[in-house]
């Protein structure tokens, strides 16, 4: 069992990770140095968990909607309205958990209308999650009136910006939240079945799996999960930003599913490793930051950086590289 | 906040804002206007300043959004054209395209005024255009540095906005000049943050990190006021104090600046106005009333407003206007 | 060499795939106008042949002559400047452009250098006058019916190449005028002497055009014969392989006593797929169905299994009227179904073994009652050790199984759900001989264990030893029902074969 969790840690995603870390620490030497401060932890590192929390959360959601051949773009663009909703609504009065309800209902039922378009009316995940990713943000728009609604709540400021034992409270819902989907999806059936679809609908729907509801699940996660980044967002810089929350985020969350191993094309996933792709994410970014590098190079540097990473893990790497097990004999099974 | 509580507010803030005299009389004038659209908080004030001057001048203003569409804007200013108005003013969205329909008003003898923005096109087909000097902003900011550390050494760090935007690029290029003459005043780190919030407030963390804590940051320069806010939040974070550890200056002037520099975790703010429209009513006073040619560019105002300014007011003065 | 006569001809061709031979010494001549069949199941080996008549293919031994000479087939291009043309059941033309166009694309007539459009659109009326089409060449070629799209692709085939025109599958989406009309141009263009392959499923079809048929089966050659010295059911016989045992003789215990009634189906059907049925059948037996492909038995045993709704006629299960409208309706009252196309819709091909076999046990559970690792590994063993699984393990992903091995695990999949009636459709199609024996073992273990089962085979021998009672679908329609001694392969092949007023056995 040990020498199985401990092979477990030798994949790729980690190997990854490990070696972005480094180079952040070679261009900057206190890039490890967690110091204590304020009743919290404090450094670049914390800052990685922190900034890399939303997209981890996507990713958490993302990772099972991309496992079933499905892609959700829409999820940026919940980001916002979530926002919007919590932050109006503190505003205009509301109590803060039940603005914070308000806006998680209002992302499962973003999640639940893209699912209902892929499931039901069969639509392809990527037209069908378009519509609400160009219209989320004008509905955030609507909300918000086109202002930054900027508020003082204390819940949702800490939900952004607070700390729990000393590590940002960002990190350790995005972490709460892996553990409890990826039990959720191990401990139960779904994760099997989510794996089934997406390899083989047509085979899955003659076994038995009711595909539909499988889909509405997964598509209603990725919008739980969008809000809880959008309320996150929101509570860091204490507003509701339509125009620019959650911006693009969608691609580093696909991405971050990709790099942690799930197939566009469905099948088998990974939630952690997915978590681990954003990680990986944001690492680069922050080391980007901390280097001092000028900002036209940012994008060059992290697409580079990306295409190694995917490099090491496409087929070809694989390939060359020697193989890990070995090949076995054929022998009856038992 | 509801569109009626705006309008009220924006009515009695008319006059406060409102720096003309009002030499010459447009009552009863028609005026069309094409803006561009309404992307950004600074564009939705400048919409609602631009209605606010003209009420206050009795102007009769017809108003056209153009969501972002420049065919949008050739249509609206034919329809101007079209009803005979008196004059017209445009927000162009974009720089290129704009002489044929430039040269159509010109014939039916209509003035043009450009807002914000220039277009390629030859000057004689539009009577004047106002807009701010981005460079002279970013100036601005530099000058108020160097007088404020007074001499002492001071280690800058940078927000920029959007990589390759003209703001971006005119304001860095200004506020360099600014601190140029300054040999104790110089730009450390700099880097993008994309004129959002939740960008400056990520930058600013790392470098925050990556300046000893921020014990080596003796100010912090953004592009916008937004990234500001962001950058005062992350200091905060790291324990310190925004305003007097780290002096922050930024552009724009927006309400939530007000905030920050009336709470002392800002330190100055240079207005972009809105009001590119009341030197524009004015020129056009001046020219319907006896032909007066106003200069070719007016250049607004670019404001310094710091803890001096009644920062309080400011914000209350600006809080209804789309921000 | 040219003695032969022949327009095209293919000498021993063997094609191997892998470790799977294709097709093994293939003679086929094809005469100028005559309109020649090629006929056999699934598998036989029909477009394998086919593509390399038309270059798609290259031989891997054996010759391709035309009028005599052997020659060298690059590709369908290259076949072309034989005189080799080729229309597929799909045409495969540009509906978004012109009928002219697509009548002379690649080869449009030209004027100082440009496509002379006028020219062209001439020239095509005078063509589509011989096909008897009178259309606007200039209109869309997509407007027009799939009928009169299958007409111009043969123009344009036939104006290209001259010599040799293959038909595959062309009557698949015509209806019946349109065949007749098909077959009218046909039968004009063999009198000019063209050399017609004709690939179909439709035995009234063969009959009604072809003047002779080369029968393959599993990738050898049965026979070519004229059709004026064969009877319908001499050529389901040779497609089917009962050229011997036709002694009737079974094995079968006449009169087994019939277990309890456990399915009845009445007037069972679905619109457009499967007239309506009458079925019953009881615990511990075993229903056989034969008939050619496309013959409607997939069909049936689809709407059983709730894959496709019946839209008319009532079922019941153990004497309860019920609805199955889909696979989890028949799963909850225990049915099983291994499809016809295991890769499609069998096997999860990244999945392991393991969560192959239990995964239909785990849907009947839910979502929350979920198999852990150790149980799935002891019930993936034990219905794996039953069927005799070769795998390397049982974590690895299905896809690196053999066919054989792939069908054991479904058919364990289904056993884990501990089913009372299994549908299985072609179970041992394309598999190898030992898995093939393992299949039919566990077909007569399960229906002495109390099962009911249906399935569905093209190897009447198979069918005949383990069914208890077989009906026979033709022509989307189940036609007879066979008992006691009927349960022999001739008087299958009989009812195969029959018209629609024959006998009824």
């Amino acid at each position: 069992m040990i020498r199985r969790s401990l092979l477990k840690l030798a994949n790729p995603q980690l190997l990854a990770l490990i070696g972005v870390l480094l180079i952040n620490w070679l261009l900057f030497p206190n890039f490890f140095r967690v110091t204590w401060q304020d009743g919290r932890f404090f450094g670049s590192l914390i800052d990685v968990l922190n900034r890399g929390a939303p997209v981890a959360i996507l990713a958490v959601g993302m990772v099972g909607v991309i496992a079933t051949k499905g892609v959700d773009l829409s999820v940026g663009a919940v980001m916002a309205v979530a926002g919007a909703v919590a932050a109006t609504m503190v505003v205009a009065g509301y109590p803060a958990p039940i603005a914070v309800v308000a806006a998680l209902v209002v992302g499962l039922l973003c999640g639940l209308w893209n699912g209902i378009l892929v499931a039901v009316l069969d639509i392809q995940p990527i037209i069908a999650t378009l519509v609400l990713m160009v219209a989320g943000r004008g509905i955030a728009q609507l909300i918000t009136e086109g202002f930054i609604v900027t508020f003082n709540d204390p819940l949702l400021i800490y939900i952004g910006t607070g700390s729990f034992l000393g590590f940002p409270m960002a990190a350790v819902i995005a972490l709460v939240l892996m553990v409890i989907v990826t039990l959720v999806v191990r401990r139960t059936a779904i994760g099997l079945f989510i794996e089934a679809v997406g390899v083989n609908r047509a085979a899955a729907s003659l076994a038995g799996i009711r595909s539909r509801m499988l889909l509405l699940l997964v598509y209603s996660l990725s919008g739980l999960c969008a809000a809880i980044a959008g309320i996150i967002v929101a509570g860091d810089i204490r507003g509701a930003d339509a125009n620019n929350a959650g911006l693009w985020l969608e691609l580093d969350a696909i991405l971050a599913v990709v790099i942690g191993g799930t197939s566009l094309l469905g099948g088998r996933f990974s939630v952690p490793l997915a978590v681990v792709g954003a990680l990986i994410i944001q690492a680069m970014n922050t080391g980007i930051l901390v280097s001092g590098f000028p900002p036209e190079f940012n994008l060059i540097v992290k697409a580079g950086l990306i295409f190694i990473v995917l490099v090491i893990q496409s087929p070809l790497a694989s390939r060359l590289a020697p193989p890990r097990i070995k090949p076995v004999a054929k022998v009856s099974a038992k | 906040m509801s569109i009626i509580t705006k309008l009220a507010l924006a009515a009695g803030l008319a006059t406060a804002l409102s720096t003309a005299a009002f030499a010459q009389d447009l009552t009863g004038k028609v005026i069309g206007f094409s803006q561009i659209g309404s992307e950004s908080g600074w564009r939705a004030a400048e919409t609602s300043v631009t209605k606010q001057e003209a009420e206050a001048r009795g102007v009769d203003l017809k108003f056209a959004d153009a969501q972002q569409k420049q065919e949008n804007q050739i249509k609206a200013l034919r329809g101007f054209i079209a009803q005979g108005v008196d004059a017209i003013l445009i927000a162009p969205v974009v720089a290129t395209g704009w002489e044929d329909v430039l040269k159509e008003a010109q014939e039916a003898e209509i003035p043009v005024v450009l807002l914000d923005r220039g277009v390629d096109a030859p000057e004689d087909l539009y009577l004047t255009s106002v807009a701010s000097d981005q460079v002279l902003e970013g100036r601005t900011a530099g000058e108020w540095l160097v007088n404020q550390v007074a001499g002492k050494d001071c280690n800058v760090v940078e927000l920029q906005g959007t990589v390759g935007s003209s703001p971006a690029i005119n304001r860095k290029q200004g506020f360099e000049e600014g601190i140029a003459s300054a040999a104790n005043v110089k730009i450390t780190q700099s880097q993008t943050g994309d004129f959002t919030r939740s960008k400056g407030k990520e930058v600013m963390e790392a470098f925050l990190k990556s300046s000893n804590g921020g014990a080596d940051i003796c100010a912090v320069y953004a592009h916008n006021d937004d990234m500001a806010v962001g950058a005062i939040q992350a200091i905060k974070d790291a324990g310190l104090k925004p305003g007097t550890d780290i002096l922050v200056v930024s552009i724009d002037a927006v309400p939530d600046i007000f905030t920050a520099i009336a709470a002392g975790e800002a330190n100055a703010t240079v207005e972009l106005t809105p009001n590119m429209a009341g030197p524009a009513f004015d020129a056009l006073a001046a020219y319907l009333a006896d032909g007066t040619e106003p200069e070719k560019f007016i250049i607004t105002e670019s404001k310094l407003y710091t803890a001096e300014n009644d920062p309080a007011g400011e914000y209350e003065r600006r809080k209804g206007l789309g921000y | 060499m040219a003695e032969t006569g022949y327009a095209l001809e293919a000498r021993g061709i063997v094609k191997i795939f892998g470790n799977h031979v294709a097709l093994d010494k293939v003679d086929f001549g094809l005469k100028p106008g005559e309109v020649h069949a090629l006929l056999g199941e699934n598998g036989a080996g029909k477009s394998t042949l086919i593509k390399i008549l038309t270059g798609a293919y290259q031989p891997d031994g054996g010759e391709v002559l035309t009028e005599g000479v052997p020659v060298t087939l690059n590709n369908p291009q290259h076949a072309q400047t034989y005189g080799i043309g080729t229309v597929y059941q799909e045409v495969n033309l540009l509906p978004n452009r012109s009928v002219a166009e697509n009548l002379y694309l690649g080869h449009q007539p030209t004027r100082f250098g440009l496509v002379d459009r006028r020219k062209m659109e001439r020239d095509s009326i005078a063509v589509l006058a011989r096909y008897g089409l009178n259309i606007d060449p200039s209109s869309e070629l997509g407007a027009h019916s799939v009928a009169v799209q299958q007409i111009v692709a043969i123009a344009r085939a036939v104006e290209l190449s001259g010599k040799v025109l293959i038909l595959d599958e062309p009557t698949a989406s015509l209806d019946r005028n349109e065949v007749e009309r098909l077959f009218e141009i046909i039968a004009d263009l063999k009198k000019t002497g063209l050399a017609v392959v004709f690939i179909t499923h439709f035995l009234d079809q063969v009959f009604a055009i072809a003047d002779r048929v080369t029968i393959l089966r599993n990738g050898k050659l049965i026979d070519t014969k004229t059709l004026d010295s064969l009877t319908r059911t001499d050529v389901v016989r040779l497609m089917l392989g009962k050229d011997i045992a036709f002694s009737g003789a079974t094995k079968l215990e006449e009169n087994r006593p019939l277990g309890d009634v456990l399915l009845d189906f009445k007037n069972y059907g679905r619109k457009r797929s499967v007239h309506p049925f009458n079925l019953t059948i009881h615990k511990g037996e075993v229903v056989g169905v034969a008939g050619l492909l496309g013959s409607g038995r997939t069909e049936m045993a689809r709407i059983m299994f709730g894959a496709d709704a019946a839209d008319e006629g009532t079922v019941s299960v153990a004497g309860t009227q019920t609805s199955i409208a889909r696979p989890t309706d028949a799963i909850g009252h225990g049915f099983g179904f291994c499809p016809e196309d295991r890769k499609a819709e069998g096997i999860f091909g990244d999945l392991s073994v393991r969560e192959n076999i239990v995964i239909a046990l785990q849907g009947k559970l839910g979502w929350f009652s979920a198999l852990n690792r150790d149980e799935q590994m002891e019930i993936a063993g034990r219905f794996g050790e039953a069927m005799d699984i070769r795998a390397a393990s049982l974590d690895m992903p299905v896809k690196l199984l053999s066919g054989g091995n792939q069908q054991k695990v479904i058919l364990s999949r289904w056993l884990a759900t501990d089913p009372a009636f299994l549908i299985l459709d072609e179970p041992t199609r394309g598999i190898d001989v030992g898995a093939h024996a393992e299949i039919v073992r566990t077909i007569n273990r399960l229906r002495d264990e109390g099962l009911a089962l249906v399935v569905i085979s093209s190897e009447l021998d198979e069918v005949v030893a383990y069914s208890s009672r077989i009906v026979v679908m033709r022509d989307r329609e189940l036609v007879a029902e066979l008992n006691g001694e009927n349960i022999n392969p001739g008087v299958i092949v009989q009812a195969i074969a029959n018209h629609k007023d024959g006998a009824q056995a």
